[in-house]
């Protein structure tokens, strides 16, 4: 971990612990909710395209299996929230080495279409298989978390919950890709052949760095299945895998923090826009929910135009491109 | 009995026929643009469903007859797969395959937003072309507009032989498939190449999207499934091989309703990404795909 990563979970940590104390309204700290657990599988997400340099067109499939063990477990079968979180990861790391041993021998295209194939393949069994999923109505009735005796049923409490979850990810995330397997796995992205023959063992280092991010899905995926109660397929569908990998690309492929940054502003954009269009109520604008999908797309295509290493990329150069701008204008000044 | 069994085989093979058919045309449509541009345009499926509805709104709202709401129709998707090249393929100057998947990721949102909020959420109904009282054929129905679906597939296969082989234009796209910088020694700006076959590839789409709209009942969310399929079968049949994709689309229709009619119809969607899936893993080059043709192409 280096100095700047310490600061910016530093300043993360305050934000959450501050941020109950001035937002209030529940109908807000459970957007701040769901923003924390797309934080989560996008710092997955992120491990794996921005740091191997594999995509992943499938990861609400991972999202939904976490979410479904949870729900089947706890709500058919009685078990422990726990016990069913810890069994949804091992379910969803056993399905990701599954799909990810032939898939990842794919690259680019291939890859893409294989995992978009295989995240289509769980949405339709969701909806299919009534007798254990329950189908389109989905699984009711999914009993709270609870921590040390606290049982997690107002909004503020998994609010802190669910962000102190995304520091444990951020912390361990961080810490991989500053360890051997990290500079690995950045191997690989730059060229994978040249990787292998330096002795990084490409092909089960991709397959790892898959079954991680699957579970910083899957997990969650059983967080929101504790948060909301109730799950049914419509949230997992192959349209959320690509709202993931537009949240990373957009923030910026390359960090962790890019991921976050971009899982935050999208998470949040919808909220703001539609809190802003009750300015403009008087000129006959107001925002609807049914401009998200529009909204998304044409951010993500202006992002990979004009800034395709991502927001906070991007950020960087602007900064640089001022700066030097700074430079040469007292430069002017002066002689 | 015996007589039964045959007769719903029979109806299963027609129905495989007339979805084979539209798989077809969409696997068509990304073996164009794969063969000029090494890219696989995920936003394929969204030309299908535009051309669908502009089919809908054209003949319904506007009252024109099908023959020249087909036409506009298909112009109107061609010109949206011109702007798309023009507007997101050729801006990018430094072109890597995870920035070109997510372009035309972006893309496909974009246009599906955009048919969200113009056609709003409902299915859309159209008119068979030709009635749809069906045709009685050893006890199996076929609809009139399954002809119409096999023939005109028909049309666009001899078209396609015609154009690529014996036309200047259709030489020079084959010869940017195969070697973009020789083709740009001997004189043919591939860069007018790349923008043809997005509006041949849009063009086709929309063909496939018109016809089957009076079947299906076309609606905003629907392009993502028929892309997804439509890859499944280009693969199937060997990126860039169009006759390929016409038999591997008939198979995969044939396969997807025979399973659908003797195993589980709620299945149906699954088999034919699960043959994709397959594919993918056992012979990524394709039934009919050489795998030294794939292995030249940069993946």
């Amino acid at each position: 971990m280096r100095h700047k990563d310490y600061m910016g979970l530093g300043i993360l940590l305050l934000v959450i612990i501050f941020l109950p104390f001035v937002i209030t309204n529940d109908y807000y700290l459970g957007v701040l909710v769901f923003t924390a657990l797309n934080c989560l599988t996008c710092i997955g997400l992120c491990l794996l395209m921005g740091y191997a340099g594999q995509i992943s067109l499938g990861h609400a499939a991972f999202y939904a299996l976490g979410a479904y063990a949870t729900g089947i477990l706890t709500a058919k079968l009685g078990w422990s929230s726990w016990m069913a979180m810890g069994t949804g990861v091992i379910i969803s790391a056993g399905v990701a080495f599954l799909v990810g041993v032939p898939s990842l021998r794919l690259k680019g295209h291939y890859l893409a279409m294989a995992t978009l194939g295989f995240g289509a393949i769980i949405h339709i069994v969701l909806i299919a298989a009534v007798n254990m999923t329950g189908g389109p109505s989905g699984v009711v009735g999914i009993p709270s978390l609870h921590f040390f005796g606290i049982e997690l049923n107002t909004d503020t409490r998994f609010f802190y919950f669910s962000w102190s979850t995304v520091i444990i990810g951020l912390l361990l995330a961080l810490n991989l890709i500053h360890s051997r397997v990290g500079r690995g796995l950045r191997a690989i992205h730059g060229s994978e052949d040249a990787a292998g023959s330096s002795g990084v063992n490409t092909s089960v280092y991709k397959i790892k760095v898959f079954m991680v991010s699957a579970v910083y899905a899957s997990v969650a995926g059983s967080l929101y299945a504790n948060y909301v109660n109730y799950i049914d397929p419509g949230p997992f569908d192959v349209m959320h895998s690509v709202l993931l990998l537009t949240m990373v690309a957009v923030g910026g492929m390359h960090t962790i923090w890019g991921a976050i940054t971009g899982a935050t502003v999208l998470s949040l954009l919808p909220e703001f826009l539609s809190s802003m269009s009750d300015y403009f109520e008087s000129l006959g604008l107001s925002y609807q929910p049914d401009y998200d999908t529009l909204i998304y797309g044409g951010i993500l295509l202006l992002m990979m135009l004009f800034l395709p290493e991502g927001l906070v990329d991007g950020m960087n150069s602007i900064r640089r491109i001022t700066s030097t701008m700074f430079i040469r204008a007292r430069k002017k000044l002066v002689f | 009995m015996e007589s039964g069994g045959f007769t719903d085989f029979l109806q299963f093979i027609f129905m495989g026929l007339q979805r084979g058919c539209i798989y077809a045309l969409v696997a068509m449509g990304f073996n164009i643009i794969y063969s000029a541009t090494g890219v696989i345009n995920f936003a394929q499926g969204e030309f299908v469903v535009l051309g669908g509805l502009m089919m809908v709104t054209l003949t319904t709202g506007f009252g024109l007859s099908i023959v020249f709401a087909f036409l506009i129709s298909t112009l109107f998707v061609t010109i949206i797969g011109i702007l798309m090249e023009r507007c997101t393929i050729n801006p990018v100057k430094k072109p890597t395959v995870l920035r070109l998947i997510i372009i035309t990721i972006a893309v496909s949102i974009l246009l599906k937003g955009v048919a969200m909020i113009i056609w709003g959420k409902g299915s859309h109904y159209m008119r068979h072309f030709s009635g749809s009282d069906p045709f009685v054929i050893a006890g199996a129905t076929i609809l009139p507009q399954t002809l119409w679906i096999i023939g005109i597939l028909g049309v666009i296969v001899v078209a396609f032989v015609v154009f690529f082989n014996l036309t200047m234009t259709g030489k020079s796209m084959r010869a940017c498939a195969i070697n973009r910088d020789a083709a740009c020694l001997a004189g043919i700006n591939d860069r007018n190449m790349v923008m043809l076959s997005f509006a041949l590839s849009a063009g086709i789409g929309a063909v496939a999207g018109i016809i089957v709209t009076p079947i299906i009942q076309m609606d905003y969310a629907r392009g993502a499934l028929l892309g997804l399929k439509g890859f499944g079968v280009a693969v199937v049949g060997g990126l860039g091989n169009s006759l390929g994709a016409v038999i591997a689309g008939i198979l995969v229709g044939v396969l997807e309703a025979l399973s659908g009619g003797y195993i589980s119809s709620h299945y149906m969607d699954a088999i034919a990404l699960l043959i994709l899936l397959l594919v993918l893993f056992v012979r990524p080059s394709g039934l009919f795909g050489s795998s030294e043709a794939s292995r030249l192409k940069e993946f």
